[in-house]
């Protein structure tokens, strides 16, 4: 019988993402949202080590509380219970924060033998939560997982670096990260959806877990944001047509070396 | 024990180091402060005072059998200790996945924050740092400022210049006192190495780009030929090294950012991802099927048809072209 926590966000659905043409401001307000891509190749590797070994499978995530319908996902999936730690003084948590309020939640919901996050998440691709997560709980963390074993109390993991790939161990519990090369995240039938509307979403405000105030939300958090602005983009999009593959080739050509960028 | 403040500098991988160096001279000038480099290893002597060549006023070592190879807890608690008995206003790290780590980890057991991979880095008129990164998958560039010290970013490598060598260049070298090492978490079983290319994308003037349109892995002879005519190299999308495993590196969010002269996307569709590397290139053309690619959207120079027609006959219009000038 294992435990396994998978960190699951919701994060901003990166591909919907709108940017107002005149001040280049991304509109961030009302973008749909989704679970964090590499969050649902977390929950499936946890459900894969359970459908192997039992146990248990809790999804936890902090966020606002129309995280909910998120999280129907994450139990369609086969996660068993799903947390959410919400309150509105946790608006504009940095990592630091994030990772906090995570922690605490972790301890109260209880001992485990895993936990799974993603390498990243989608939207801020900052691949800090997971491991200030591992720091604050004092346990073993292996990053960037893209193969992953339980075998009694110890975990195997594979992952890439720069310049070698790796084999790890560690006891458990432990924190892993997981890449999208790990697994292809199932989609669930609609028996498993409908199931999933009666499993439990645990909904805990700061006091419920312990959380101290002045750590959360901006004023608990290390970094704040002066401006988000969608880069700037301004492009020919010259379309090159010709009778044959040769004529577009020889137009496309001719083109290259008017802009100078071939033939020094 | 002195307190340096300033900044500091610390990567495990050496030609990163030498880049923090650059950006790092650059910023301690205009925040009128001083440049530590943090070295960590055993029998590094040579490796510091070659740092104080590159621009280290002050190096400090960790010297430690416990630290001969790179494990995270060793080198983290070293950081941690280090950072505490000197108290930098600014550290920068090496964006390597190990390095990551280390920045998110030191970050966490001082209770500040960690900007990751700054693309820029710059000081305000009132002497802040603006910490800049791309977010929403490449939509967005952030802006960010610390409200506390110490101060972590890390950044990417090839993002900044490193500086230059002067024989001449003094600094002081000195061992650090009472460093208490914490031995590993984690246990490697195995490594294995990844060949690494040598030759360097970011460094390529013209880089023809192949996506998952290519079929096969020998098809890409024919984007190779293209980048040969033009002095070039090939890149790649991340599904071709990730999921079909033909390559060990790709170009975008997650991998390599590249500036070349021109870039030409052969089957590629442009996703945000790959889009967030390519951006600063001069000119863009894309090569693909479907008119209606995003790639479309991004391109100078836009030619719908099939790339296994296309590519060829571009690279024998241009070897004509080329003889002929
Ligand atoms: C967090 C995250 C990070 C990522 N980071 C990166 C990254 O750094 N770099 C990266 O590349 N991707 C990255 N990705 C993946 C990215 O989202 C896309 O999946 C990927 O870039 C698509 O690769 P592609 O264009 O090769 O394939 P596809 O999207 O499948 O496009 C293939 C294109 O080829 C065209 N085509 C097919 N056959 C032909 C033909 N015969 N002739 C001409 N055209 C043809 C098709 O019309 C299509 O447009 C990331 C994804 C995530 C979630
Ligand atoms: N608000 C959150 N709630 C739950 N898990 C989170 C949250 N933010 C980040 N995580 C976890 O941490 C990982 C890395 O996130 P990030 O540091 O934002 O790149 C994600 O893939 C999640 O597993």
């Amino acid at each position: 019988m294992v435990r396994i926590f998978v960190c699951v966000k919701q994060a901003v659905d990166v591909s919907q993402l709108k940017v107002d043409s005149a001040t280049r401001r991304v509109i961030t307000l009302d973008a749909p949202k989704k679970i964090s891509d590499f969050d649902k190749n977390a929950l499936e590797e946890a459900i894969r080590v359970k459908e192997k070994l039992g146990g248990e499978v809790f999804s936890v995530t902090v966020g606002p509380e129309d995280a909910k319908t998120t999280l129907r996902e994450a139990l369609a999936m086969g996660a068993d219970k799903a947390f959410l730690i919400s309150d509105p003084i946790f608006e504009n948590s940095d990592t630091l924060a994030t990772s906090y309020i995570l922690a605490e939640a972790i301890k109260k919901i209880g001992p485990f033998d895993l936990i799974l996050c993603g390498e990243a998440s989608i939207d801020s691709f900052s691949a800090q939560v997971g491991p200030r997560l591992a720091d604050r709980l004092g346990i073993p963390l292996i990053t960037y997982a893209r193969k992953l074993d339980l075998e009694g109390d110890a975990v195997t993991a594979e992952r890439s670096l720069e310049d070698c790939s790796q084999t790890m161990r560690a006891k458990t519990p432990a924190l892993i990260t997981v890449t999208k090369e790990i697994n292809e995240p199932r989609i669930p039938s609609l028996m498993a959806i409908m199931k999933a509307s009666k499993k439990e979403i645990v909904l805990w405000k700061a006091a419920d877990a312990n959380i101290a105030s002045e750590k959360v939300g901006e004023s608990g958090s290390a970094v704040q944001v002066l401006d988000i602005l969608a880069p700037k983009m301004e492009r020919k999009k010259i379309v090159i047509k010709g009778e044959t593959p040769t004529e577009s080739a020889e137009k496309l050509a001719k083109a290259l070396v008017q802009e100078g960028v071939i033939g020094r | 024990m002195s307190e340096d403040r300033g900044i500091w500098v610390y990567s495990e991988n050496k030609e990163l180091m030498l880049e923090l160096l650059g950006k790092g001279s650059e910023l301690a000038s205009k925040l009128n402060t001083r440049l530590t480099a943090a070295v960590l290893g055993h029998d590094v002597k040579e490796q510091a005072k070659e740092l104080v060549g590159y621009g280290a006023q002050k190096v400090v070592i960790v010297d430690n059998p416990q630290l001969r190879e790179f494990q995270v807890e060793p080198y983290l608690s070293a950081l941690t200790q280090l950072t505490q008995q000197h108290k930098p206003e600014l550290f920068l790290i090496g964006s390597t996945r190990r390095g990551k780590e280390l920045a998110a980890r030191l970050a966490a057991r001082l209770n500040v924050g960690c900007v990751p991979d700054c693309q820029e880095l710059n000081v305000d008129d009132q002497g802040r740092l603006l910490a800049g990164r791309i977010v929403y998958g490449g939509n967005a560039i952030v802006t960010q400022v610390f409200r506390i010290k110490p101060q972590i970013v890390t950044i990417p490598r090839r993002r900044f210049e490193k500086s230059e060598y002067k024989e001449t260049s003094k600094g002081e070298i000195i061992d650090a006192e009472n460093i208490q090492v914490e031995p590993s978490k984690t246990q490697v079983v195995a490594v294995k190495p990844i060949e690494v290319a040598e030759t360097k994308i970011e460094e390529a003037r013209v880089v023809v780009g192949g996506g998952r349109g290519l079929d096969k892995k020998e098809d890409f002879k024919i984007l190779d030929e293209l980048a040969q005519i033009l002095g070039g190299q090939v890149g790649y999308t991340r599904p071709l090294a990730e999921d079909r495993k033909w390559f060990t590196e790709w170009v975008g969010l997650s991998g390599h950012a590249i500036s070349p002269e021109l870039y030409i996307a052969c089957g590629i569709s442009g996703v945000i991802q790959h889009v967030a590397g390519i951006r600063d290139s001069k000119i863009i053309v894309a090569i693909n099927k479907d008119p209606e690619a995003p790639i479309v959207e991004m391109a100078d120079y836009i030619v719908i048809g099939d790339l296994y027609e296309i590519v060829p006959a571009l690279s024998v219009a241009l070897r004509k072209l080329l003889a002929s000038t």
